[in-house]
């Protein structure tokens, strides 16, 4: 990651007749980068990628490439390149032709495109498979023919549209590895489209995640999962227990909050959440402990409900006194130090430094 | 499926029907067929086998008027097919890849409701349009004819191909720096080719097998194959009608069985 930006989105709107597929957003894509937007079905993603690579024309606002304005430009003007979501390889096309194509209408010779697609053909491991039809490749084979073919002629940004959402697990665990290689071989900046919350953690140097057409929150894999924004990014990225609390008071940047059943809680206060305040707070499960006793004044009084094994986890949801439910996480490896409560024991649910965080709606 | 209960063949009567449907349908082009090649001057008494009225269509006293009406059919099949499948492409194209248009189920049932419109009333409204612009009735007006009742049979076979090639095709050629142009030249019509083919060769046949169109908007002493053969006929049935028939049949049976192996062809393997 540089710091040149390669796609500079300023106030960019999209409209659809009435509807607004994406409310005014902006965002500043580095060189280099991997970047990811997130966000569930119908947020807007796939619209956002659209009118980067010229599929879709900008209702208002402005799309800069390395500092020039695109939005007037045809697709095949722009050196943006797409990985489809169901690939689109030119089923009449061999392999090795497909990956040249790009290439070949660049106005290359044919013996360019041929040395740079064998190249990028070798890059995906698929060397051996340049003489078949897409139709007579596995899915995730057919997967990296689009991969190499959108990387064979050199774009500057490379659009990638759910790319391992048709594959199965096993295949796209491998294939998240081998994308984030690929993108610091070749240097190129990704922008990367997934709605797996798992997925963009794991690859991206900086998420955006998106919900109804807006942009919510924008930072790395770490900001955006202990220090979420709202409650959409909280409850959207990774598992929370999110609790209705009011604000009671704010001493030393802590903020003193009680939830139902007279319980207390403090945690680091946020600018625009005063006193009286009524918001939530996010507790991420795997910064809960229990224990037998208070360990401090902030300990929750409840009573064990039910235990979940969950393979590296056990996941122990706990009834609060006169209070909401909530779900402690254990990991597997500590229980010989940390007891497992049997249902109906009654325990405190305690919290690591630092583990609340309120959340504006 | 074969062992289903509900399997058409363990039907009662199921055999015997089929074999009536076959025969009804057949019988009469199998009589025209065999007779064709019957040695004798009359067209219903059988005396052995011999090609004596192929022979005679191409140096009988019929020769000349049969040789100049399957010049003017085979011309006017060939560039109103032609004419008539660029029409059909482009339509197609913009039926299929023009997105949702204001009026394109219009559109749609516009371009194939000829095809269920009964032939004489075509012919008669031909007829009158020409004669309404005071076109003179010859070789254009049949020509012109032709294209206009081929478009839809071109566009069936290739719009049936068309809504098989994904959207994706075009915008991923243009994604890799091919113009809108290139996209269509290089993408889109070798995926159409099939359909392109199998469209030209049905409108080819239908153009050269046309009979009731053509008879309206013909003018005098101007023929095709079907009208020259009526005329012949009118002046009673003679052999020689049975052969040239005969013949018309055999290549309708290769173009259709060609266009219909090409429409199911696939260059994607
Ligand atoms: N061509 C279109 N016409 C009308 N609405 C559209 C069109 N394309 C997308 N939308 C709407 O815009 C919203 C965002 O779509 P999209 O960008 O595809 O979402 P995502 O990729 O995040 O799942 C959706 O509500 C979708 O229904
Ligand atoms: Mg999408």
């Amino acid at each position: 990651m540089t710091d040149t930006i390669a796609i500079d989105v300023r106030k960019a709107v999209k409209r659809y007749g009435d509807f607004t597929a994406l409310q005014p957003i902006s965002l500043s894509i580095h060189d280099n980068e991997f970047f990811t937007l997130l966000g569930p079905s119908g947020c807007g993603k796939t619209t956002l990628l659209r009118m980067i690579a010229g599929f879709e024309d900008v209702t208002e606002g402005e799309i800069f490439l390395f500092g020039d304005e695109i939005k007037t430009l045809p697709p095949h003007k722009r050196p943006v390149n797409t990985v489809f979501q169901n690939y689109a390889l030119f089923p009449h096309l061999t392999i090795l032709q497909n990956v040249m194509f790009g290439v070949e209408m660049q106005g290359k010779p044919k013996s360019e495109a041929k040395a740079r697609a064998g190249e990028m053909l070798e890059l995906v491991q698929l060397s051996q498979f340049a003489h078949r039809k897409p139709s007579q490749l596995s899915g995730g084979q057919q997967q990296r023919v689009a991969l190499a073919r959108a990387l064979a002629p050199q774009p500057k940004v490379l659009l990638l549209d759910e790319p391992l959402s048709a594959l199965d697990l096993k295949l796209r665990q491998a294939m998240r590895f081998e994308l984030k290689e690929i993108q610091r071989e070749t240097g190129i900046t990704f922008i990367f489209v997934t709605h797996d919350q798992e997925e963009a953690l794991t690859m991206s140097d900086r998420i955006a995640v998106m919900s109804a057409g807006r942009l919510q929150q924008l930072g790395n894999a770490q900001d955006i999962y202990e220090r979420p924004h709202n409650m959409f990014v909280a409850d959207f990225i990774g598992e929370t227990n999110l609790l209705e609390v009011s604000v009671d008071a704010i001493q030393d940047k802590r903020a003193i909050c009680h939830l139902g059943g007279g319980h207390e809680l403090t945690c680091d206060a946020v600018d625009n959440i005063g006193i009286g305040s009524k918001v939530h707070m996010s507790l991420r499960p795997e910064r809960l402990f229990l224990s037998d006793d208070p360990t401090e004044s902030e300990s929750l009084a409840g009573t064990i409900r039910e235990n979940i094994f969950v393979g590296t986890d056990i996941q122990t949801l706990v009834t609060l006194e006169n209070g909401p439910q909530m779900t402690i996480r254990t990991s597997n490896s500590d229980r010989g130090n940390k007891r497992i409560f049997e249902p109906g024991t009654p325990v405190y649910v305690n919290m690591e430094m630092g583990a609340g965080r309120l959340l504006v709606d | 499926m074969a062992s289903s209960k509900n399997d058409v063949r363990h039907y009662t009567g199921f055999f015997p029907i089929t074999v009536l449907c076959l025969v009804i349908l057949y019988a009469p082009l199998l009589v025209v067929t065999i007779y064709s090649l019957n040695d004798s001057n009359s067209i219903t008494n059988w005396e052995g086998i011999s090609f004596r009225w192929y022979v005679d269509v191409f140096t009988g006293p019929e020769s000349d008027k049969f040789k100049t009406a399957a010049w003017n059919s085979f011309t006017i099949a060939l560039m109103a097919s032609v004419m008539a499948t660029t029409i059909a492409t482009l339509a197609a194209t913009a039926m299929v890849r023009g997105g949702s248009f204001r009026g394109r189920g219009l559109s749609l049932g516009l371009i194939s409701l000829p095809l269920m419109v009964p032939e004489i009333v075509t012919a008669v409204a031909t007829l009158i349009f020409f004669s309404m612009i005071d076109f003179t009735r010859g070789y254009l007006t049949i020509l012109v004819a032709h294209t206009a009742f081929c478009i839809p049979f071109a566009y069936l076979p290739i719009s049936a191909r068309m809504q098989g090639i994904d959207d994706n095709f075009e915008q991923a050629a243009m994604d890799l720096y091919a113009s809108k142009r290139q996209a269509f030249t290089k993408i889109l019509l070798p995926l159409m080719a099939p359909g392109i083919v199998s469209g030209l060769l049905l409108a080819f046949i239908v153009s050269l097998d046309d009979f009731i169109i053509t008879n309206f908007v013909k003018g005098a002493g101007v023929e095709t194959l079907p009208t020259a053969i009526f005329g012949s006929v009118k002046q009673g049935i003679k052999p020689n009608i049975m052969a040239i028939s005969t013949m018309l049949l055999g290549f309708s049976i290769v173009l259709v069985t060609i266009s219909f192996l090409i429409s199911k062809s696939d260059n994607t393997k």
